[in-house]
């Protein structure tokens, strides 16, 4: 895990101008990301952890600062399809069935035919979605469609894995099962994950790395190295240790709320 | 008198029998959505047959069914021959270039603000011109004959297509232009994996909407200049013979291919967007 990061930000502003003047949605951010980290981002509404995640992905332009992805501009590394993003909501093209939709990334990017098939038929046991390639997403329910937008941010085999709050519009039962999923899915893949989220236990239960951020400038407050094991059963989160690292990400989360 | 009585408890049994298929659990199936409106076309027609009969109203105010039916019978070669004219000649062929163009008019400029903010008011200033103010216009230009009944048919249905298809390329979430974005899809990936399928819904409902105004289009011109065959043609002459039945003979056409028109797009269209909340069904 110790080679050239990932992912480099160095004292990263964002200000977009809006009618009421500008708003600083990150300020000096600064933070590194090495090869196989899962990095949570977590904070309030408006801390500009999407932002961030985003800048990552080249969908938005930084305005301060520097940033590489693979030592490269994000702009450059998404043409070279270094990553591939996850939405707060599925987002699948309801005039698409589900391996329809998860081939659709590989049209874009001119995979052969044969190709195509072999890696929807891949992903889809991946994200254990095998047999429902032919339903539409409106047939699904709301947790299979994200396993099926994960499935299409798969199947190209990018290195890096971005998601922006992807299990935020579902239950505690499917979304449970959806983060030890995930970890399974990152264990065998052994992809770098930069993950969304406003939950402390999904944010500690999932990481190997935590960013605590704040509003009004949108900063990094605090980054914690997990020192959980990267086997984690769901009831590791009744663990000291456990409750340690999400007692340090409240702090923190207070902290950056202190002065408003 | 009778004939009039005869007519009301038609129409109250009708309506009794209608109401209990309504109301009984029959009312889900196949057989029961296409009966009820049957049964109450069907009384429509024969209380209007007997009420025409029954009060003696005179041909030329209103023939009863069984009239136009017989002028309908007695005349297939005339109607064929006006329909191929109009609703073929004139109202489809400006139906298919006037939407053709309109909708490569929208991909065109939805490329360019410069041509979106230019064209629109002037397709929205021609929209708004009275059709019977431009026909004789058109007609001047493009002859007596088809041609111009489908510039006619073009002007009218170039606008609600254009404002449809416009709109439907702007229906886009962000979320699925960013999806497009991280792929790095290119202008035209964009516009055939995403936009043109966004955009069915409003591209299909310009189309519905130009179904009715081109068979409209095509027959008002023909009041204006026409060889001697065609539905407009027809109306106004026979009108003016007093040949009422013709008329009515030609009305009947006309609803005919209009509901057949605009049931071949729907169909086309249920296809199509099978996925939209409206077709799921």
């Amino acid at each position: 895990m110790t080679q050239a990061p990932v992912i480099e930000a160095k004292n990263l502003d964002l200000t977009f101008q809006t009618n009421d003047g500008p708003v600083h949605a990150l300020k000096g951010v600064d933070l590194t990301i090495d090869k196989g980290d899962f990095v949570s981002f977590i904070g309030p509404s408006g801390c500009g952890k999407t932002t961030f995640l985003r800048v990552i992905a080249g969908l938005e332009q930084a305005t301060g600062g520097q940033i590489t992805v693979n030592g490269m501009s994000p702009d450059a590394a998404r043409q070279a399809r270094a990553y591939g993003y996850v939405f707060q909501a599925a987002g699948l093209y309801p005039w698409r069935t589900i391996a329809g939709n998860i081939k659709l990334p590989l049209e874009i990017m001119g995979f052969s035919r044969a190709d195509q098939e072999s890696r929807v038929k891949n992903v889809l046991e991946l994200v254990d979605l095998a047999g429902f390639g032919k339903k539409f997403p409106w047939q699904l329910s709301g947790g299979m469609q994200q396993r099926a937008s994960i499935a299409r941010a798969l199947a190209f085999n990018a290195d890096i894995l971005l998601m922006d709050e992807p299990f935020g519009a579902l239950d505690e039962i499917v979304r449970d099962h959806l983060n030890e999923q995930l970890l399974a899915l990152w264990a065998r893949t052994e992809k770098t994950i930069g993950f969304v989220t406003h939950s402390i236990p999904e944010a500690v239960y999932l990481s190997t790395k935590i960013v605590v951020m704040s509003p009004r400038p949108g900063r990094i407050t605090d980054v914690i190295d997990s020192p959980l094991p990267k086997e984690r059963p769901l009831d590791i989160r009744d663990t000291p240790e456990f409750l340690e690292i999400a007692h340090r990400v409240r702090e923190g989360l207070r902290a950056g709320h202190a002065y408003d | 008198m009778i004939l009039v009585a005869l007519a009301i408890a038609i129409w109250l049994g009708a309506w009794w029998v209608n109401a209990r298929i309504a109301g009984s659990p029959l009312n889900r199936t196949r057989w029961a959505r296409l009966a009820v409106p049957a049964i109450f076309g069907l009384t429509l027609l024969v209380v209007w047959e007997l009420l025409v009969r029954g009060l003696q109203v005179p041909g030329v105010i209103l023939p009863p069914p069984s009239a136009i039916a017989a002028r309908i019978g007695a005349s297939p070669g005339i109607l064929w021959v006006d329909f191929v004219q109009t609703a073929v000649k004139g109202a489809l062929s400006g139906y298919v270039i006037g939407c053709g163009t309109a909708f490569l008019t929208a991909i065109a400029i939805d490329r360019s603000p410069f041509l979106q903010r230019g064209l629109l008011p002037v397709g929205n200033f021609v929209a708004a011109l009275p059709i019977i103010g431009t026909a004789p216009i058109l007609v001047m230009w493009f002859g007596v004959d088809w041609q111009s009944k489908a510039a006619v048919v073009v002007v009218m249905v170039f606008f609600p297509m254009l404002v449809n298809t416009v709109q439907g390329l702007a229906d886009t979430t962000a979320m699925q232009r960013d999806l497009m974005k991280t792929y790095s899809a290119g202008y035209w990936q964009s516009l055939f994996k995403l936009r043109l399928p966004a955009a069915m819904p409003f591209i299909f409902n310009g189309l519905k909407i130009s179904t009715t105004l081109a068979l409209i289009g095509a027959i008002v011109a023909e009041f204006f200049g026409s060889p001697i065959q065609g539905m407009g043609f027809r109306i106004s002459t026979e009108v003016g013979r007093l040949g009422l039945d013709m008329v009515w003979a030609e009305i009947a056409v006309a609803a005919l291919a209009g509901s057949a028109f605009y049931g071949a797009v729907a169909a086309i269209e249920k296809g199509v967007t099978f996925w939209h909340p409206s077709q799921r069904g």
